[in-house]
C-alpha cells in the first residue's frame, strides 16, 4: 500500500491529516495495523479530552497484543469515529480512509512541521527492517 | 481422537438451556420436615430463575460427551512447556476424598482438626526440606497467588525497615510471564534484565540496575529457556548487596528436586506449584496450590495462616509480621492432601529420580530433534527444551502451524511463542512419567511434520484436520464478545 | 538414552549447578507403598471430628449442602481432571464449553450481564472486584460495610495494600461516601446471615459516583432477588455451596460478574463463543489482552491458574438441581433455619439480638460465653456455631441447611437448653 502524501506521520506510526478550520483527522498507519494483525478493540478518549503531542491518547488491541497510541498533535478531541469503535476491523481494511480514529481541534499548527513526510516515514519503516 | 462431532448443526453440543424442558429435574430432594415458616416480603423474593431443567441421564450424557472433546494427561502426551503435565497418581484422588478431610469444616476448633493440621504441618516440613527454606505458608491457591504473596512480603520487609522508597523489581527477560503482573500488584515497577548469548542473565546489565531503589528480583530457575544459570549464587549476592530480596519462581522445580536447595543458593522467598511439580491434577485450569517458602529474613512476613506444632498438638497461627490473609481459609487443602501423598509415595530418593528422568527425557528430545528444529541456545537443557521453527518458517510454515499439526498426530502442542526472546519458540516439557516409546513417537511426529512443511505446506498450515473443530475465529470472538447463553436466541 | 544424548553419566546433565550446591541431603522419609500411604492417610483423617460424623451448625463462609453423586462422577473424569488451561481450543472444547455454561449460570444466578470463568474463592473475588472498581472509576478508596465478613475484609486489605488503595470501614447504619470512593462493598446476606438493603446502598453508592460491589451466597439466589436487580455493578460469590465439599477450606471457586460496560476491566479467564473456518460453533479463551501474559505489569490481575475443575463441579450441580432444585434447596434452608431460630429464641437465657430478614444463618445471644456453649455441644456430638462474641456480646453465629434434619435441630435445641447462664 502506498503511503498517502497528503498528511504527516509520527515515528510511532500515527498519521494526521489537516482539514478545514483548524481541524485534523488522526489514525494509525498501514504498517501499524499490519504489525498488530486483526484489530479487535480501540480504547479512545471522549470528545472534549485535551491532547498533548507525543503523549499517550489511547490503546489499540489485537487478539494477542496491546499497543499505545500517541497523539500526533496537541489540541482537543472533537469526534471519535463511531464506525471503528463498533467495527475495529475497519482500521485493518482502510487505515488511511474510513479507519480514521479521532477528529481533533488542533492548537498549534506548527507542530505538524516536526512530523515526518510520507517519504520520510516510508524510509523509517524500511530502516526498521519491514 | 474419536470424531464425536461432525456436522455444523450437530445437536449433541447444544447448550444446557437449549436442552431444557419445563418441569425436569436432575436430582431428588427431601420434603420439609419442620413446620413451614413465614416468608419475607415479596419485594425481596426472586421472580424469575432461568436455569436448565434437565434429567440426570441428560446431565451425564452431555458432560461426558464434552469431556471426550478434551486432550488430557490421562489420554494423551501433553508436553506443554513450563506446565509439568506429568501423570497424577490416582491414590491422590482417593485420599483427598476421605471423609475426615473432604467433609471437614475450615472453622472448626483446632482440637477437632488435628489430623488435617498434622498433614499440613508435614507438608510444610517437607517443602522446607526440599527448598532449603525455613518457613512455609500453604495459603496461596495458585502459582500467581504465591507470587503475589512473595511480592507483598518483600514490600512489607522494606516498609518495616523504613525503606518504602525501594520500588524497583528486576525481572529477567527469560522469566515467567506472570512475574511483571505480580510485581505490579505488589506496588512495584518492573525493569527487565536481558539474557546473554548463552541464555544466562547479563551480569553487567544486572550490576547497572542494582541501585538504592532496588526492592528485589524475580528469578525463574531453571529459566524459561530450560537452562540453569550457573551464576545464580552470584546474582543473589549482587541483589543482596544492593539491599534487595531475591524471589524464585519455582514453577520449574521439577528439574531441581533433590539436586539443589533454593535457600542455599541465596533465594529469600520462592513459590512452588503443587499442581506441576507435586503432581496434583491441573483440572483444566485449577485448582492449584502455590505454597510460599521463605528464608530467615522473610519468614516473619509469610501469609496467614501457618500450622504450628506445640508438643504433640498442632494449631493454626499467624507469623509475627504477616502480610495477612490471602484467601478465605487455609489454602487449597484438597490439593495439599494430594501433594503430601505424592511426596510420601516417592520419599527423598524418589525426588532425585523425578528430576533425573525429567532432565534425561528433555535432553533426549533435544538431541533427537535439533538437526531438524533449530536449537537457539546450543547447550544441554534441564527439564524442558526450547526449540524454534526457524527452519520451517523459511518454507512458510510457522511454529503455530507445527503445533496445530501435532494435534492431528495425537499429541498436545508445546507451549508456543514463549519465551518471547526466541522467535517461533516451541517449548517442550516431556516430564519424567513418559516412556521412551512415547518420546520416540513424538520425535517421529515432529520430524514427519518438518517433512510435510517442505513437501505439502498447506497441509500443515491448515491443521488441525482431525479435531472436533478447526482453528477458531478469535478476532470475532474478541470484537463481539459472546460470553453467555441468552434467552432471546430462542 | 544417555548414549543418544551423548553423555557418559546422567550426573553430567546437572553440571550447570555449581558443585558445592549439588545433590544436598534430604531429610524426607523413605517412600511408602500405595497401601502404606492409604493406611497412614486414613489414620490422619480418622483423628478429625467432621460434620457428618457429628451434627454441625457451623457456616460463616463455608456451607454444608447436599451434593448429588452426579457432580463428582463428572468432575472426576480424567479428561477434565488432568487437562491444562485450554490454550489449544481444538483439543479443549470440553473445558471451554463447560466454562461458557459456567459463565451463563453465574450471570443468571447473580442477575448480571457478563461473568468470567472463576476466581480462587469468594474473598479473593470480592477483593479483585474492589480493585476493578478502582480501575473503572480512577479512584483509590474502598468503602466496606462493617457487616461484611472480617475474613473478607482482611483479604481485601491484603490485596489493596500493594497498590496503596485505602480501605475504609463504614457503619451499615450510616453510610456516607465521599467523592474519592471507588466503590461500596456489601455482603448479601451479610456475615451475620441477614439481607442488606441493597436498593438503598445502590442509591448511596451511585449518588457518590461510586460502584456497588457485592458478595452473595449463591444458594440464597434460588430464593432471593439477585444483586443485579438492585443495580450492583460488580457481583461476586463464594461458589463452594454449589456442590463443593467443605474440604477444610478449599479448593473452592469465586464467582465474578459485572455489567457489560466494565468487561474490559475484568480480571481472570473469559471464554467466548465463535466459529471455526467451516462455520462450526466453538469456544475459545477471549479478551486475553486484559491478562498478565500480554499486558504484563498493566494487566487487570496476575491470576492465571484458577479453579476450573471446581467451576465445572458447580456447573454440573446447577444443571442437576436446575431451576426447581435451586429453589427447593433455598426454601429448605430458609424454613429449617427459621424453625431452629424460633425454637432457640424460646429458651430461657437465649435471644436473637439482630433484626431483619435472614436466610440460613442467624446470631443467637447465649446465656454464657459461646466458647463454653460449644464445648458442651461437642460433648453432645454437635459442632456448634461460630463464636462472634467480639462483635455481638455472647453471640454465636449458627447455620442451618437442608443437611440438618429436624431430629438434629431438636437435639441442638435440647443441648442448648442444658447450658445455664
Amino acid at each position: 500500500m502506498t503511503t498517502p502524501s497528503d498528511r504527516r506521520y509520527t515515528r510511532e506510526h500515527e498519521w494526521v491529516l489537516l482539514e478545514n478550520g483548524g481541524r485534523a483527522l488522526a489514525g494509525i498507519t498501514h504498517h501499524a495495523q499490519d504489525q498488530l494483525g486483526d484489530i479487535v478493540y480501540l480504547d479512545l478518549p471522549k470528545p472534549g479530552t485535551p491532547l498533548k503531542q507525543s503523549q499517550k491518547l489511547g490503546e489499540v488491541e489485537s487478539v494477542k497484543a496491546v499497543s499505545d497510541i500517541y497523539s500526533p498533535v496537541s489540541g482537543e478531541v472533537v469526534e471519535v469515529n463511531a464506525e471503528v469503535v463498533a467495527h475495529p476491523e475497519v482500521v485493518n481494511q482502510d487505515p488511511y480512509g474510513r479507519g480514521w480514529l479521532l477528529r481533533v481541534a488542533i492548537s498549534d499548527r506548527a507542530e505538524l512541521e516536526g512530523l515526518l513526510s510520507a517519504d520520510e516515514y516510508d524510509h523509517l519503516v524500511a530502516k526498521q527492517g519491514h | 481422537m474419536e470424531k464425536v462431532w461432525q456436522e455444523p448443526g450437530d445437536s449433541r453440543r447444544h447448550l444446557l438451556m437449549e436442552r431444557s424442558v419445563a418441569g425436569r429435574v436432575g436430582c431428588s430432594l427431601p420434603g420439609l420436615d419442620v413446620p413451614e415458616q413465614p416468608m419475607p416480603s415479596a419485594g425481596l423474593l426472586r421472580e424469575e430463575l432461568r436455569l436448565p431443567e434437565v434429567t440426570e441421564p441428560e446431565v451425564v450424557r452431555y458432560f461426558t460427551l464434552l469431556s471426550q472433546l478434551n486432550f488430557s494427561v490421562d489420554t494423551h502426551f501433553y508436553p506443554l512447556g513450563s506446565c509439568t503435565m506429568k501423570y497424577n497418581p490416582k491414590v491422590g484422588e482417593a485420599v483427598a476424598s476421605l471423609p475426615g478431610f473432604a467433609q471437614l469444616h475450615p472453622r472448626q476448633p483446632d482440637a477437632t482438626t488435628q489430623g488435617a493440621l498434622e498433614l499440613m504441618h508435614r507438608l510444610q516440613t517437607s517443602l522446607a526440606d526440599i527448598t532449603g527454606m525455613t518457613g512455609v505458608s500453604l495459603a496461596p491457591m495458585a502459582g500467581a497467588h504465591g507470587e503475589l504473596a512473595g511480592t507483598l512480603m518483600v514490600r512489607a520487609y522494606h516498609h518495616s525497615r523504613g525503606e518504602a522508597h525501594r520500588k524497583k523489581v528486576l525481572v529477567p527477560d527469560s522469566a515467567h510471564g506472570t512475574n511483571p503482573a505480580s510485581a505490579a500488584m505488589g506496588g512495584f515497577h518492573v525493569v527487565a534484565i536481558p539474557s546473554d548469548r548463552q541464555g544466562n542473565m547479563d551480569l553487567e546489565a544486572l550490576r547497572k540496575e542494582a541501585t538504592a531503589d532496588l526492592a528485589g528480583m524475580m528469578f525463574t530457575l531453571p529459566n524459561t529457556l530450560g537452562l540453569f544459570d550457573p551464576n545464580v549464587a552470584e546474582i543473589c549476592d549482587i541483589v543482596h548487596q544492593a539491599g534487595g530480596m531475591v524471589y524464585c519462581d519455582g514453577a520449574n522445580m521439577n528439574a531441581l528436586l533433590g539436586r539443589v536447595k533454593l535457600g542455599e543458593l541465596g533465594f529469600d522467598v520462592a513459590h512452588l506449584n503443587l499442581h506441576k511439580t507435586f503432581s496434583t491434577p491441573h483440572g483444566g485450569g485449577g485448582p492449584g496450590a502455590g505454597p510460599v517458602c521463605a528464608g530467615p529474613t522473610l519468614s516473619p512476613f509469610l501469609p496467614s495462616p501457618v500450622v504450628l506444632k506445640e508438643g504433640s498438638r498442632h494449631k493454626l497461627g499467624r507469623p509475627p509480621k504477616s502480610i495477612g490473609k490471602l484467601g478465605g481459609f487455609h489454602g487449597n487443602f484438597g490439593v495439599l492432601v494430594r501433594a503430601l501423598a505424592y511426596i510420601s509415595l516417592l520419599g527423598g530418593q524418589g525426588m532425585r529420580e523425578i528430576s533425573l528422568n525429567a532432565v534425561i527425557n528433555a535432553n533426549y528430545l533435544l538431541s533427537r530433534l535439533k538437526d531438524v528444529y533449530h536449537l537457539p541456545y546450543d547447550r544441554r537443557c534441564m527439564h524442558e527444551v526450547v526449540l524454534c521453527a526457524r527452519n520451517q518458517r523459511a518454507v512458510g510454515v510457522k511454529g503455530l502451524d507445527v503445533a496445530k499439526r501435532l494435534l492431528d498426530y495425537g499429541f498436545h502442542a508445546p507451549t508456543m511463542y514463549f519465551p518471547l526472546i526466541v522467535e517461533e519458540a516451541l517449548m517442550v516439557e516431556p516430564t519424567e512419567t513418559e516412556s521412551r516409546e512415547t518420546l520416540d513417537a513424538f520425535i517421529q511426529a515432529l520430524r514427519e511434520i518438518d517433512r510435510e512443511a517442505r513437501e505439502n505446506p498447506d497441509l500443515v498450515r491448515g491443521a488441525p484436520h482431525s479435531t472436533p473443530i478447526s482453528r477458531l475465529d478469535e478476532a470475532t470472538a474478541a470484537r463481539h464478545p459472546d460470553l453467555r447463553w441468552r434467552a432471546q436466541e430462542q | 538414552m544417555l548414549r543418544a544424548i551423548g553423555v557418559a553419566s546422567a550426573e553430567e546433565l546437572f553440571q550447570d549447578i555449581p558443585q558445592r550446591f549439588r545433590n544436598p541431603p534430604l531429610r524426607l522419609p523413605s517412600p511408602l507403598s500405595e497401601l502404606e500411604l492409604r493406611q497412614e492417610m486414613e489414620a490422619l483423617a480418622e483423628r478429625d471430628l467432621y460434620p457428618g460424623k457429628y451434627a454441625s451448625f457451623l457456616g460463616a463462609g463455608a456451607y454444608r449442602h447436599f451434593i448429588p453423586a452426579v457432580v463428582w462422577a463428572i468432575a472426576s473424569r480424567g479428561e477434565f481432571l488432568t487437562s491444562y488451561t485450554p490454550y489449544q481450543p481444538e483439543v479443549s472444547q470440553g473445558t471451554l464449553q463447560v466454562a461458557y455454561e459456567f459463565q451463563s449460570a453465574v450471570c443468571e444466578l447473580l442477575g448480571m450481564e457478563a461473568a468470567n470463568a472463576g476466581m480462587y474463592d469468594g474473598p479473593t473475588a470480592l477483593a479483585e472486584a474492589a480493585l476493578m472498581a478502582c480501575r473503572v472509576t480512577h479512584r483509590y478508596r474502598v468503602a466496606v460495610l462493617d457487616t461484611v465478613s472480617p475474613t473478607y475484609r482482611e483479604v481485601l486489605e491484603t490485596y489493596a495494600r500493594g497498590q496503596e488503595i485505602e480501605v475504609r470501614q463504614v457503619p451499615q447504619k450510616a453510610v456516607r461516601l465521599d467523592a474519592e470512593t471507588a466503590c461500596l462493598v456489601a455482603q448479601h446476606p451479610n456475615f451475620f446471615g441477614y439481607l442488606e438493603e441493597l436498593d438503598a446502598l445502590s442509591v448511596a453508592a451511585h449518588k457518590a459516583g461510586a460502584l456497588l460491589v457485592t458478595s452473595v451466597d449463591p444458594t440464597a439466589m434460588g430464593l432471593f432477588k439477585p444483586p443485579g436487580a438492585f443495580g450492583a455493578d460488580i457481583a461476586t460469590a463464594e461458589g463452594q455451596p454449589l456442590g463443593i465439599p467443605l474440604s477444610f477450606g478449599g479448593p473452592y471457586v469465586g464467582l465474578f460478574a459485572s455489567r457489560q460496560e466494565h468487561l474490559r476491566q475484568m480480571p481472570g479467564r473469559i471464554v467466548g463463543r465463535t466459529r471455526d473456518g467451516q462455520g462450526r460453533t466453538g469456544y475459545v479463551l477471549t479478551l486475553q489482552t486484559r491478562e498478565q501474559h500480554i499486558r504484563r505489569e498493566r494487566a487487570t490481575s496476575n491470576i492465571c491458574t484458577s479453579e476450573a475443575l471446581v467451576a465445572l463441579a458447580c456447573t454440573v450441580y446447577v444443571a442437576a438441581l436446575g431451576k426447581q432444585g435451586m429453589q427447593r434447596v433455598a426454601e429448605l434452608c430458609y424454613h429449617k433455619a427459621h424453625y431452629a431460630a424460633s425454637e432457640i429464641a424460646k429458651l430461657p437465657g437465649y435471644s436473637l439480638p439482630l433484626s431483619g430478614t435472614f436466610f440460613q444463618e442467624f446470631v443467637v445471644r447465649c446465656p454464657s460465653p459461646p466458647a463454653k456453649v460449644n464445648e458442651h455441644l461437642l460433648e453432645r456430638r454437635i459442632i456448634g456455631g461460630l463464636d462472634v462474641s467480639d462483635q455481638v456480646p455472647q453471640g454465636m453465629l449458627l447455620c442451618v441447611t437442608e443437611m440438618n434434619s429436624r431430629k438434629e435441630i431438636d437435639a441442638l435445641v435440647s443441648a442448648l437448653a442444658e447450658v445455664k447462664g
